[in-house]
């Protein structure tokens, strides 16, 4: 109990996203309509996906200052599922778009950021792919992974300046769109915050699969 | 951060950055083989855009730019086998090593722009309408360009593999520079810009080139040690 609680939890807070998320009442704003529950579901992957992204960075420190393998196989399991949730946030997000902004792509910053960020760890995945020697391998990817990590926040912040923008709360705007203003009326934020909380959880629960995977692997390809 | 600059220091790195400029002399071929790849890449696009209007000219431009970057840079630490490399750890710090690199490639990267702006110049038109703003603009992205790719390229060198590699990481990672640079260059086309604003954009780009270089002078020790 003590080393799973949390995978409970999520499974709950999920299981709580997805019935009040679907069912309850949800303020008219606009031309959302109905279409705003994705916020429920799109929203909580760019918030998962920061967070994993965050911490792929944070073990790839740890790499660089302490030498442990470990420390790289984790950074590479978050990044798996940062870009997996990138992956899932640009889908529905841009099924959500379809019907609210009428096509599915439309140079958005946020779609355009979500889009160079799955290109930089695609990169990431590419150049770990091309390196045999395992603690070469570890190194050289931790140092593309700190270094584009801190190139990408000022992109974040540059892009909107440079690019105009329909997504809710943000005409050209900073910050963080999903929390101004208007469009988070107090009866959405208590199923949202639950539903960042489940889905960030699950995300963390899905890297720790793939770091037992990679394991595995490492020590079937050590033994073999 | 060890980046303090002694004499005897900083003497090193003048002689590496001389060494550079000695092999460039001697194996001109690499330099006239970039020449040529950009000579060729205007003239294909002059042959297939014939002179294009302001905005098609400035995309071309900085995407002919860009490229051109990719094959000056690559080389910087593709040239160095393992032995020499393993040869200056013994003589010089991974500082001086990658501050040499920085300001030879930004050497070079500047040359290679003014050269290519007037090849560009003189085969798609001189569409934009500020000359001396559009040279400062290609000076600065020159630059801005350098900076990210030098380390792309320690990085690539590393790993064994080619300049496309350096591509494929860079390109990404290189969005806000050429969004910046995009941007500035529509002022030399006329576009009128409130007060400041160019002035501001020049600085975003400059804040952005010191976070580069600070963070290559963090990472690039990593590579350097085997």
């Amino acid at each position: 109990m003590k080393q799973y609680w949390w995978k409970i939890l999520s499974v709950a807070l999920l299981y709580y996203t997805f019935t009040a998320g679907l069912l309850m009442k949800v303020p008219r704003i606009g031309n959302l309509e109905e279409t705003i529950r994705n916020f429920f579901f799109h929203v909580p992957m760019w918030f998962g996906q920061m967070i994993l992204l965050l911490l792929s960075l944070i073990y790839s420190i740890r790499y660089l200052r302490n030498g442990k393998l470990s420390d790289d196989l984790r950074a590479n399991a978050f990044a798996r599922t940062g870009v997996l949730f990138g992956i899932l946030g640009l889908i529905t997000g841009a099924i959500w778009a379809n019907f609210t902004w009428g096509a599915p792509w439309n140079n958005d910053p946020k779609q355009v950021a979500a889009a160079i960020s799955l290109l930089i760890y695609f990169a990431y995945f590419v150049l770990r792919g091309s390196i045999t020697d395992m603690d070469q391998k570890a190194r050289i990817s931790s140092v593309y992974n700190v270094f584009a990590y801190f190139i990408y926040v000022p992109l974040i912040m540059i892009l909107p300046r440079m690019v105009e923008s329909l997504h809710p709360g943000g005409q050209g705007a900073e910050g963080n769109p999903a929390l101004s203003g208007q469009d988070l009326d107090p009866s959405m934020r208590i199923v949202f915050w639950p539903a960042v909380a489940g889905w960030t959880l699950l995300g963390v629960w899905i890297s720790q699969l793939f770091i037992r995977i990679f394991q595995l692997q490492e020590k079937k390809w050590l033994h073999a | 951060m060890g980046l303090i600059l002694k004499k005897t220091s900083l003497k090193q790195v003048i002689s590496l950055v001389k060494k550079d400029m000695l092999l460039e002399w001697r194996l001109q071929h690499t330099f006239y083989g970039i020449l040529l790849y950009t000579a060729g890449t205007i003239f294909i696009l002059f042959l297939s855009m014939n002179e294009p209007e302001g905005q098609v000219w400035n995309g071309l431009f900085w995407i002919t730019i860009l490229f051109m970057c990719v094959q000056t840079v690559a080389k910087s630490f593709l040239q160095e086998n393992r032995g020499r490399l393993l040869y200056y750890q013994t003589l010089v710090s991974p500082i001086q090593f990658l501050l040499a690199k920085l300001i030879y490639n930004t050497l070079l990267m500047v040359m290679m722009s003014l050269l290519t702006l007037v090849l560009f110049s003189f085969f798609m038109g001189a569409s934009y309408v500020h000359f001396g703003q559009f040279l400062w603009i290609t000076f600065s992205g020159g630059v801005s360009l350098t900076m990210l790719f030098t380390l792309l390229s320690a990085i690539t060198a590393r790993a064994n593999q080619h300049a496309a590699m350096m591509a494929v990481l860079g390109f990404p990672l290189m969005v806000p520079q050429l969004l910046l640079l995009l941007r500035m260059s529509k002022t030399a086309f006329g576009e009128v810009f409130q007060q400041n604003v160019f002035l501001e954009m020049n600085l975003l780009l400059f804040a952005l080139d010191g976070l580069i270089v600070a963070l290559s002078f963090i990472l690039f020790p990593f590579l350097w040690k085997d």
